[in-house]
């Protein structure tokens, strides 16, 4: 009777004790991936960071929402373009959530706001738009990851086609933020023309133009760059129509025309140059997929701030996959993601020393469909497996 | 030369248009008292409304001609529902509960017209450009503004200085509590004031809408300008506010224009850059700061306050 007491207390013991060595068996590999991803959510800009979160969730789905076997939690935050918001958003998913990736950021000056404290922590940050140079050159981090571009690569693009139009003088008008800075600086690198003029805006609540727009009538370039991401570019190129420079002063722009704009800008973009990392008609498998699923569940096309998301958690769960679900293992974990084994949306897409990418810069222009609407289709490309000029810098 | 004076048309436009924000928000806020942050989510709902039937009616002057009453209507509804009961409370339980407005009517436009905003389509004649000097064509919509936020200071004029409402207003403004002591109906005074400053608001987005665009959360970043003016031009004085808007458009926009070439004669132009566009930005705060040490109740302040 004794002994089978004791039996008994022993099985019950091991019994309990069996979820914590199954546990053990697994080799620590997380129950959950958490993920959190910060993008502006309210206010004019809405709609860029829907368009994030759309092609998130999208890209969640066809993961079948598990990555590597493990499911996936994604907690979004609205930093409503504010850099104090998005820091603080930040610092609640790394300190309440405790996520084990942070990714998204429109903003330059949102993302230079918010990412010290995620690499302090060592967590990987995923940025999915912004790429200030300031993480390029000498700030570089083994934990920092672009999986869009470098600020100045579009720009540098726009500089070189200037170059190809063969105009000779340039008037610059950009935001006065980090973004804008690396754009100016960027189509400054490459053009060979001169710069008759510059100004750079309030940002982001300038949304009237009309002291530069009268300065570019009076300064008479032979072109103007624009940077103006977001619903300030509609603003920008109803202004510049309105005061009849539309058909004397062609604008050539980075970022300022996408798939969200395009629907309000319209008729005002034809006939305007434009560079991008990506298009919905580049030829890839992967993009192909991502734009007639996207276009499938949102009823909209995408723009590039979804693709580049798309690329993000692609990006993310290639790591994840990688690495067996071990996050612990840091030096693992960023060894799988410089790998960069996902299939871009954006075809051939590796990473530079300083963890941003090498890539294709592509002409765009915008045109109007059969049906009526607009879109935009890339026509040449401009700069091929493109590195930004502050990896130099980067002693990674 | 011709420059300049473009310049300085930008500036009188955009302080026009600022002028028709900050009469509706000093009119309730001297008359009435009354904190109404949400007078920029007015501006929006103004906007939106004249995009939607702008659309619906397919001309822009039928549709801002139905915007404006609607405008006004919506502001009576929300005076009545929301802010009659905030009037005997102190400042910060009103920029409270306005600011609570805000929050509202973002959520609103979001679910009544989508993130993505609106344009407002203009007529053909109002897209070009007139000739308002030999060899300085000015955009027609631009003057338009200019037009409108002039004629709309005059109409102003003459209702406070000349009406018996004008009266009341300026009553109101100097001694509420008198005027309500000589037989007054201050509910009704306070619900009309609130409807003038709501369609007010709702003209100035509408006039914007076509140049800015109609978005969410428009009217949030400009009603801090709006603000600015009033506490420069003194509370209650429509007056104050004609000119401290006009002062703040002008500076602004000559500010963005000549200061980095009056700052590269001293600076490397890079420095002259970044140093014009802070100093820019901050001028018309400058200016406020110092009417506030020269005159703490502003240019203009209402008699009796």
């Amino acid at each position: 009777m004794r002994s089978s007491f004791k039996t008994l207390t022993l099985l019950a013991t091991a019994l309990t004790a069996l979820p914590f060595i199954a546990d053990d068996a697994a080799a620590q590999a997380a129950k959950k991936v958490k993920i959190g991803f910060v993008t502006t959510l309210s206010g004019p800009n809405a709609a860029y960071g829907q368009d994030m979160k759309n092609a998130f969730e999208l890209a969640l789905d066809h993961m079948g929402r598990k990555m590597g076997g493990i499911p996936v939690e994604v907690i979004y935050e609205d930093d409503e373009q504010k850099p104090e918001v998005g820091k603080q958003k930040t610092e609640k998913l790394l300190q309440r959530d405790k996520v084990d990736f942070v990714a998204g950021y429109i903003w330059s000056n949102v993302l230079l706001a918010s990412y010290k404290p995620v690499l302090d922590e060592k967590t990987f940050l995923i940025s999915a738009n912004a790429g200030p140079s300031q993480l390029a050159g000498e700030g570089c981090s083994p934990y920092f990851f672009a999986a869009s571009w470098q600020n100045d690569q579009n720009h540098m693009a726009v500089g070189e086609v200037l170059n190809q139009k063969g105009v000779k003088s340039l008037y610059m008008v950009a935001p006065n933020y980090a973004a804008g800075v690396d754009g100016t600086n960027g189509v400054k690198s490459l053009f060979k023309g001169q710069v008759v003029g510059q100004d750079m805006t309030k940002w982001p609540d300038q949304l009237d133009f009309s002291g530069e727009i009268s300065k570019i009538r009076a300064a008479k370039p032979q072109a103007v760059y624009v940077f103006f991401p977001g619903r300030a570019g509609v603003q920008f190129f109803q202004q510049y129509s309105q005061a009849g420079l539309k058909n004397d002063i062609p604008v050539y722009s980075a970022f300022t025309i996408d798939a969200v704009t395009l629907k309000l800008q319209k008729d005002l973009v034809l006939d305007t140059y434009l560079t991008s990392t990506w298009g919905t008609d580049l030829p890839y498998a992967a993009n192909q997929k991502f734009v007639t699923y996207y276009k499938k569940k949102y009823k909209e096309t995408p723009a590039f701030y979804g693709a580049q998301a798309y690329d993000a958690a692609n990006l993310i769960g290639s790591a994840v996959v990688a690495t067996k679900g071990n996050l612990k293992d840091k030096a693992a974990v960023g060894a799988a993601l410089k790998a960069a084994k996902f299939d871009s949306v954006r075809g051939p897409f590796k990473f530079g020393n300083n963890n941003f990418p090498i890539q294709n810069v592509y002409q765009q222009e915008a045109y109007k469909t059969a049906d009526g609407g607009y879109d935009l289709r890339t026509i040449s490309t401009v700069l091929t497996a493109h590195q930004d000029p502050h990896a130099a810098k980067c002693k990674m | 030369m011709l420059l300049i004076f473009e310049q300085f048309l930008n500036g009188l436009q955009i302080g026009l248009l600022l002028f028709l924000l900050a009469a509706g928000l000093t009119l309730v806020f001297g008359i009435m008292d009354l904190v109404n942050l949400a007078h920029g989510s007015l501006y929006m709902m103004g906007a939106f409304f004249a995009a939607v039937f702008t659309e619906w009616t397919g001309n822009f002057f039928l549709g801002a001609l139905l915007a404006l009453p609607a405008g006004a209507l919506l502001g009576i509804v929300v005076e009545v529902i929301a802010l009659r009961t905030l009037y005997t409370r102190d400042h910060l339980d009103q920029v409270l509960a306005t600011f609570g407005l805000i929050l509202f009517f973002n959520e609103l436009a979001r679910v009544m017209f989508g993130v993505g905003g609106m344009t407002i389509e203009m007529p053909e004649w109002l897209k070009g450009q007139i000739e308002v000097l030999p060899g300085l064509p000015y955009p027609s919509y631009r003057f338009l503004i200019i037009v409108v936020g002039l004629v709309c200071a005059g109409f102003l004029y003459v209702l406070v200085q000349r009406t018996r409402l004008g009266m009341l207003i300026r009553a109101g403004a100097s001694n509420r509590e008198m005027v309500g002591a000589l037989g007054i109906d201050i509910k009704l005074l306070f619900t009309l004031v609130f409807g003038l400053g709501s369609a007010l608001a709702a003209l100035a987005g509408l006039m914007a809408g076509p140049v800015t665009t109609v978005q969410i959360g428009m009217g949030d970043n400009i009603l801090i300008l709006a603000l600015v003016v009033i506490v420069i031009g003194g509370i209650g004085s429509i007056r104050g506010a004609f000119i401290a808007a006009i002062a703040i458009g002008i500076i602004d926009t000559m500010g963005r224009a000549f200061l980095p070439n009056i700052l590269s004669t001293v600076l490397t132009p890079s420095e002259a850059g970044t140093l014009a566009t802070a100093l820019s930005s901050m001028l018309i705060y400058i200016l406020m700061a110092a009417v506030l040490v020269l005159r703490p109740a502003g240019l203009f302040p209402a008699p009796g306050r």
